[in-house]
Order: C-alpha cells, then structure tokens, then sequence
C-alpha cells in the first residue's frame, strides 16, 4: 500500500544493448587497463613486502620483532592509536552532533576546518606544531621553564596524530545524523527518557555502522601515519619511534629483512582494515536494504 | 485531563507563528487543530507538549489547572504521535512499544512480565497483534502510524497530542483510519488534539473544531455549527468549496445577485458593499427562470463522478464562474448538456459586511 515498490528490472533489458554499451574490446580494454594499474602499484608492492620480509626465512622473520627498538616501536604506535581514536571518537560524535542539531553561525565554516587536515599537507601540520611547542616556538619557553617536552617526545606524536585522523569519523557521522533528522529523539524524550538514555538508546544505535566505519579509518590513519608524526619526532630509537618511522631508519640502515618485516605488519593492518571495512559497508547495506523486503498488506 | 492556552506567543526570526492565542481543551474532548499550513497549528501542538518554548513570558500552558511551562516535554506526560512517526528504526514494534517504559527509574519501571503484558495489550487494541517481532522498515504506512499510536499510548499519558496523523498515507488508508481513531478516542477517552489542514478529516472526527489562520484562531466549535455558521469569510471559504456573490446595501436595502431583501438595520450606514456566501450544494438549478432572482449561466462542464455532481457555470451577467452541486436524480431529469443554458438561484447565503456576519441569511 503506502509501503515503498521494490524495483524490478525486466530480463528483457540485458538482451537489447543500451545507450551506453560499447563495443566488447572496449569493455576488456578497461577491465585488462584497470587490473594491469592494481597489479603494477598495489599487488606486485604488496608481495614484495612479504617477500623481502622473509628473504632468510621465518626465524629471521621473527627476530626483527624481538629487537627492543622495535617493540618500543610498537608499543608506541598502539599507545598513540589508544589515544587519537578515542578522543576522535568523542570529537567526531561532538562535531556531527553540532553540525546536524543545531544551527549556528559559522556553521559552515566548522565544516570547512574539519576537513582542513584533509587539505593540508602531513608535513605541514608536524612544522605547526613544532612552531607552537618547539624550543624556539610560541610556547617554547614557558614549556621549558616548566619542564614539559612536546616536541621529539610521545606528546607532540599524539598531537600530530591526532589532528592528521580528527575528519574520519565527523565526516561519516554528519551526512548520517542530518539525513536522520532529530524526530526520533524527540519521541524518546516525549516519552520520558532522559538525555542520556535518549543518547544511548536511540542516537547511538542508529549511527553506530557508521561510526565503527569512521573509528576503522580513523585507526588505520594513525597507525600509519608518516609525515607530520616524523617532523615532531625526533627519530630517538626506542623512545620516538612508531612503526613507519621505525620502518624508515631500519631501510637507511641497510638492514632490509627488519625493514620489510615491521612493514608487513602495518601491511596486515591494511589487510584487516580493509577487510573490516568491507564487513561494516555490508551491513550498512543489508540494513538499507530493508526497507525493500515486500511490505504486508494492510488488514 | 484538561488543557488551556493563554495568551501564547510565538515568533521564530521576523515570522509570527503564533500572535497571542487562547484556547481551552476540556476533559475527555477530541479537538481538531484545522488551518492552511503556515497557520501556527503545528507550533501550537509542538508548544502543548513542551517540544517547543513559547516566546518567553508570553502565556500559560495550563494542565489541570497546573501551569506545566517550565516542564520539559518527558515531565509533561503526554503521548505525542508525529508526523512521520519517528518510530526508533533499529527496533522491533514490540520494542518501540515497551520503549517508555524501559526507560523508566527502577522504582516506577513495571516488571519485566508486566512490560510484555501492556505491550501485547496495546498491539491488540491496535489491531497489529502478532507483528511484535518486525521492525518499522517492515510496515506499511497505516501500520506504521498505529505503532506509533501505541508507543504514545504505553505511558498512559494524560493527554494525547497528534501532529498531521494521517498526512503521509494514502486515501482510502486514511478514511478507514481516521474513523478508527475516532472509535479508539470513544473507547480510552484521553484528551486528545490532533493537527489537520485537512477539514473533512477534521468535520467528521473532531468533538470541537479549532480553526486557525495566520497564527490565530478563527473558530471554535462543533464541526456542525463552524460548517453551518462560519464566524468569518475564511471559515466560510476553508471550511468547503464556496461561491461569492457580490453586491452593495444602500438606504436599507439590499442586492446581492439578483436577489433584494430589506436590511433595516443597515439603513444608516448609507451605502456598502456586501458579499454573499453560498455553497455549491445551496444552488438550484433549473431549466425555467423561476422567479426574478434567478441568474442566467451556462455549462462550462460537468463532473459526473461520484454521489453529488457538480456543474461549472458561467454567468451571463458578468462572466464569473460559478460551481453547482445536484443530485444525480436531478441531473438526470434535467438532461443537461455542456453549453446548456440554465438558471441559478441561490437557496441560502451567509452576507458578510466587510468581514462581518450579518444575522440575515435568505
């Protein structure tokens, strides 16, 4: 009745070639250009990654991880990833909350600066926080005077971290949010809920595949991050050092099988988020898709 | 539990929604909120349930004789039903269902048994028993509205607020609807007011008709005397399709049409204009000039369909359009044509004096 008419598209059109169709060559042409440029610059890489890594075999494989340096290398990726995703969890949730409620002035141009670190280059946003907390920065002396390193120390990583990963999860939720609309949570509180069980009951679930999407994204950017992380560094083996750093300086260092080992870890990283991806982007179109399962007639 | 308005106030930027409106809602009563959109009868609702603040220190919402303008909408109890339902997407009708009283402190919260128990009663009194386990996307659109309905109902509010409630179905879903609502009111009696542009729905559900224009009320009443004596021109016009007739009143006597008739009351504001109200099924029609006062048209169309036909006439006088509503019995016994030529005579009229109802009806 005033449910929505599931699509059907007739057999018929398959056989009669439509406006678009080319010729077959052109089809092949396209699929060959397009698998010929994957193959070239992203599966040849990729196996060359996990073969340099294991040129001398699985114990020298495992030995690259066993070095202190590497595992403080490690360990700080997963701290700094701890820490960025997190709080850009709750600042994407903020944002989107803001910008999809609310209306303000200057809305547009809070739009325009979370896609900012989008725009800017990595490298550029290392140099900005080193001239705000480096030794000869703005805030230098006052943090000298009280002890505080930023800069080449694991505070100036986190920052640079996470001012390069604060678009991801804004940028899924708000599109989401403002397509959705504020009814909902008008009804729960109509019915009594509080402010915080309106949150937890109702806003959170209806945008939670797009927020686990945005926190996959957001993750992998920090983890991975190279250019603003390795100017507010220092490149201090053991202390400064995430994983594509330390991945930089074992290269410089001719020692190519570590090299290529912690690379094929930040490799299976891609590998899963990829993968994790593909399983949020699925369910996010099983539940869209819903709304077409054949709707019961009215009795 | 009764409701009252006063003197309430709303302005969002340079726009007036609502310009110091005062209403009373009593116990028990079906009332319709009716007016062209833009009206303020969609604000008026939102500020009943606490969704929207009144201009500050503009009025009083009045529940019970309680002031209720500094409660939030979740202190209130009222059910509100909206427009497009807002059902929560991710849950089941059963879940959207028990949702208000889910999130009830655990000292008023019922037992879990006692959750299911209301629940399955108001699926039944919805008529959806047995569609517990689908989800909102699962529906259809009247469906959907009574789950809606039900969700509202669960926290036995006091009052019962429906904004647009039959606005997105189709037309046969909604008349069927509409009078179930009607059944359902007469069953639970809750106060109940319910938001319209809609004057049918609102003549055959409502025990009392509000009507609104321009961020004020007309009308307050019956949907029979609104229908019958509209307070103003508007009322008049909304209220159904209408023909003007115009005219002037001079030294007590008036013409309107063809039609004289003495206004002795009138007979010292010298001359004015007057405007005659008729409505399309108030018009007779006839082969024969029956009297003076009978105009001469001619048939522009004629809609066939359905109980009461209707005519669109000319009039030869002055070429204005005219709209005509006759039986099909009638219709048949005058063989009329496309391009006949008839006479029109009004049976009865509402005069107007510059906005102003005069007690005189023909």
């Amino acid at each position: 009745m005033a449910g929505p008419i599931a699509l059907r598209t007739s057999s018929v059109s398959t056989a009669i070639p439509g406006a678009t169709a080319e010729s077959p060559w052109v089809k092949w042409l396209l699929i060959a250009l397009t698998l010929g440029f994957l193959t070239l610059f992203l599966f040849v890489p990729l196996a060359a990654v996990f073969t340099e890594a294991l040129r001398k075999g699985w114990n020298a494989y495992l030995a690259s991880f066993s070095d202190p340096a590497a595992l403080a290398a490690i360990k700080l990726t997963l701290l700094t990833a701890a820490i960025a995703v997190p709080l850009n969890l709750v600042f994407g949730l903020a944002a989107a909350w803001a910008i999809a409620r609310f209306n303000f002035v200057g809305k547009n141009l809070l739009l325009t600066l979370i896609d900012l670190p989008f725009a800017v280059s990595p490298v550029i946003s290392g140099l900005i926080y080193v001239l705000l907390f480096g030794l000869q920065g703005w805030l230098g002396p006052f943090l000298a005077e009280h002890d505080l390193k930023i800069i080449f120390a694991v505070p100036g990583i986190v920052l640079a971290t996470v001012f390069v990963t604060f678009p991801f999860v804004a940028r899924e939720l708000i599109p989401l949010m403002q397509e959705q609309g504020s009814e909902e949570e008008q009804a729960a509180l109509s019915l009594g809920a509080s402010g915080w069980q309106t949150f937890w009951r109702v806003t959170l679930p209806n945008v939670k595949w797009a927020l686990l999407y945005g926190v996959i994204l957001c993750n992998a950017r920090a983890m991975g991050e190279f250019g603003a992380v390795s100017v507010v560094s220092g490149h201090i083996r053991g202390k400064t050092n995430t994983i594509p750093l330390h991945v930089e300086i074992l290269y410089n260092e001719y020692n190519f099988v570590a090299a290529f080992a912690v690379a094929s870890l930040l490799a299976i990283l891609a590998l899963l988020t990829l993968a994790a991806k593909s399983l949020v982007e699925w369910q996010v179109r099983r539940q869209a898709a819903a709304p077409l399962e054949p709707t019961p007639a009215e009795e | 539990m009764s409701i009252e308005v006063r003197n309430i106030s709303k302005t969002f930027g340079a726009f007036t929604a609502l310009n110091d409106v005062s209403l009373n809602v009593p116990n028990g009563q079906l009332v319709a909120l009716l007016g062209p959109s833009g009206s303020g009868k969609t604000t008026l609702l939102r500020i009943i349930a606490g969704l929207e603040p009144p201009d500050a220190g503009s009025g009083r919402i009045l529940f019970h004789d309680e002031d209720v303008v500094d409660r939030g909408v979740g202190d209130r109890q009222v059910g509100f039903v909206f427009q497009h339902y807002a059902l929560f997407r991710h849950m089941t009708v059963f879940e959207n269902i028990a949702f208000g009283l889910r999130v009830r402190p655990r000292k008023t919260r019922p037992e879990k048994s006692a959750i299911r128990d209301r629940v399955q009663e108001l699926l039944r009194l919805v008529q959806l028993e047995g569609l517990g386990g689908r989800f909102p996307s699962q529906l259809s659109g009247g469906q959907r509205q009574r789950v809606a309905l039900a969700r509202a109902l669960a926290v036995e509010p006091k009052v019962l607020l429906l904004d647009e409630p039959f606005g997105a179905l189709d037309a046969k879903v909604r008349s069927e609807l509409r009078r179930w609502l009607r059944r359902l009111h007469d069953e639970i009696h809750v106060t109940s007011v319910f938001v319209t542009h809609d004057q049918e729905e609102a003549l055959e559900v409502a025990d009392q008709v509000v009507v609104m224009n321009q961020g004020r009320i007309e009308q307050v009443g019956p949907p029979a005397e609104v229908y019958d004596n509209p307070a103003n021109p508007f009322v008049y016009g909304f209220l159904g399709n209408v023909n003007l007739f115009h005219g002037r009143i001079d030294g007590g006597q008036a013409r309107v049409g063809n039609v004289d008739f003495p206004l002795p009351a009138l007979q010292a504001a010298g001359s004015r204009e007057l405007v005659g109200y008729v409505r399309p099924h108030d018009i007779e029609v006839s082969r024969e000039q029956t009297g003076p006062d009978a105009i001469a048209a001619v048939i522009g169309h004629i809609h066939g369909a359905g109980g009461l036909p209707r005519l669109e006439l000319e009039r030869l006088d002055n070429h204005l359009q005219v709209e005509a509503e006759l039986t099909r019995d009638r219709l048949r016994e005058l063989a009329l044509q496309v391009g006949d030529r008839v006479y029109i005579r009004p049976k009865s009229m509402r005069v107007f004096v510059e906005g102003q109802p005069l007690d005189y009806q023909i």
